[in-house]
């Protein structure tokens, strides 16, 4: 999916090359097996709080996926440091500089979708996701084997949002990116569903996605 | 009375899990019992009702333009609203660590069921997301403790009458895709068309 796991960079003296099939598996594995928000259940607040529209739900998403993997970065350069016992502590105040850079350049440079986003850019420090990969991957492994698995996480995470945002925003305001898609194919008959804008939709959208995801993967829960 | 009308609204329209999705990963992961939601939903209230007035008071005299007046004038210009995360996450996490302490030595049985989900409480969406309102709305320090109380007694409400739900639905038959996530999803969105119907409650 991500284009650079394809190419293989020829490196001379390294034991292991930059995306070895061990290296690439953490990428792929968390967009579709092992998926943070459909199977680990993790990061599920903003996946349904940002997604009444597309361009929200991007801006989210590259968010977090910055956020996850200079987290990942930082927490496994100094993982040798961290004292076992204060190592939440020092997570957060990795991930909340973070968002903190997030937050003031969101508010330099698109001021509006700030206002959107509001609340939720600074919630994105008790995303789970990010936590979660940091106490599972990023405290036990090499920074660049981190990195990969940020970026596997923050995608697995985006593709699941953005799909929620596209039937929430398709079906409750009848646009894509504010593109009028219904009305330009001719089918303005279609009512707008006031409970996809709700937040009952977004429930039902994302349990729908699960379903289906999990049934093709042959997840079963117990 | 303008305050009691706050503290129903948050506890019922502006829920936390129903209105704003905030504080799900516990609640999807910690439903399954009744006893541990109760138990979770009262650790929730009382660090949402202590962490939010603590807040508003940092927010007030530490963060906001000019809060730092009281130093001395030549602190009066300084905005450090950039450091609000930073502050509101150390100041939760403190919380949490005491209010664990407080239930390990007072219900060793309730430390026991609530297990790894107490120190999680500091990742808790509806934690940091009750003062992140509460910044975002002005509120005043009466308000914010309502607010506090108030909006961590609605999620309380929601995960025990979820995990209510879920306790029977072990005995209904679910498709294998729907089971555990799924499901559970779809009930939490009836239970919101049901608290949707609490919308233009004033008193």
């Amino acid at each position: 999916m991500s284009t650079e796991t394809l190419e293989q960079p020829v490196v001379k003296k390294q034991a292991e090359p930059l995306f070895s099939k061990r290296r690439r598996k953490f990428v792929m594995d968390p967009l579709d097996d092992d998926n943070p928000v459909t199977i680990q259940v993790l990061g599920i607040c903003s996946a349904l709080a940002v997604t009444v529209k597309m361009e929200p739900t991007l801006i989210m998403s590259i968010a977090v996926v910055f956020v996850i993997v200079f987290s990942n970065l930082a927490t496994s350069l100094i993982r040798n440091l961290i004292p076992g016992r204060v190592r939440i502590i020092v997570q957060l105040g990795v991930i909340a500089t973070l968002v903190t850079v997030v937050s003031e350049i969101l508010k330099a440079y698109n001021y509006e979708m700030y206002k959107v986003l509001g609340a939720f850019v600074g919630l994105i420090i008790t995303n789970c996701i990010v936590m979660g990969r940091l106490e599972a991957f990023a405290m036990g492994n090499k920074p660049w084997d981190s990195v990969l698995d940020g970026l596997g996480s923050g995608f697995g995470y985006a593709w699941v949002i953005l799909t929620v945002a596209f039937f929430r925003e398709l079906l409750g305001s009848g646009t894509v990116f504010d593109y009028p898609v219904f009305e330009k194919i001719g089918l303005t008959h279609i009512q707008n569903n006031g409970l996809m804008v709700d937040s009952i939709g977004a429930f039902m959208v994302l349990a729908l996605i699960i379903w289906v995801q999990r049934t093709r993967n042959g997840y079963v829960e117990h | 009375m303008e305050l009691f009308n706050l503290g129903i609204k948050s506890i019922f329209i502006d829920n936390m899990i129903f209105a704003y999705f905030l504080g799900m990963c516990s609640f999807l992961a910690v439903s399954k019992k009744v006893t541990t939601a109760i138990g979770l939903g009262t650790a929730v209230v009382f660090v949402l009702g202590i962490t939010v007035p603590v807040d508003w008071l940092v927010q007030e005299y530490v963060l906001k333009e000019g809060a730092l007046a009281w130093l001395g004038p030549q602190f009066a210009d300084l905005n450090l609203e950039f450091l609000q995360f930073i502050m509101f996450i150390a100041i939760i996490a403190a919380m949490v660590q005491l209010v664990e302490m407080v239930v390990e030595k007072f219900s060793p049985s309730l430390y026991g069921s609530l297990g790894i989900f107490l120190p999680l409480i500091a990742v808790n969406c509806a934690i940091l997301g009750g003062s992140l309102f509460m910044v975002q709305r002005d509120y005043t320090l009466a308000e914010a403790s309502v607010y506090g109380v108030g909006s961590g007694i609605g999620w309380m409400f929601a995960i025990v009458a979820l995990s209510a739900v879920r306790e029977k639905l072990k005995y209904s038959n679910v498709p294998d895709g729907l089971k555990g996530l799924g499901i559970t999803m779809i009930i939490t969105g009836l239970m919101g068309i049901a608290f949707k119907s609490f919308i233009g409650i004033a008193i």
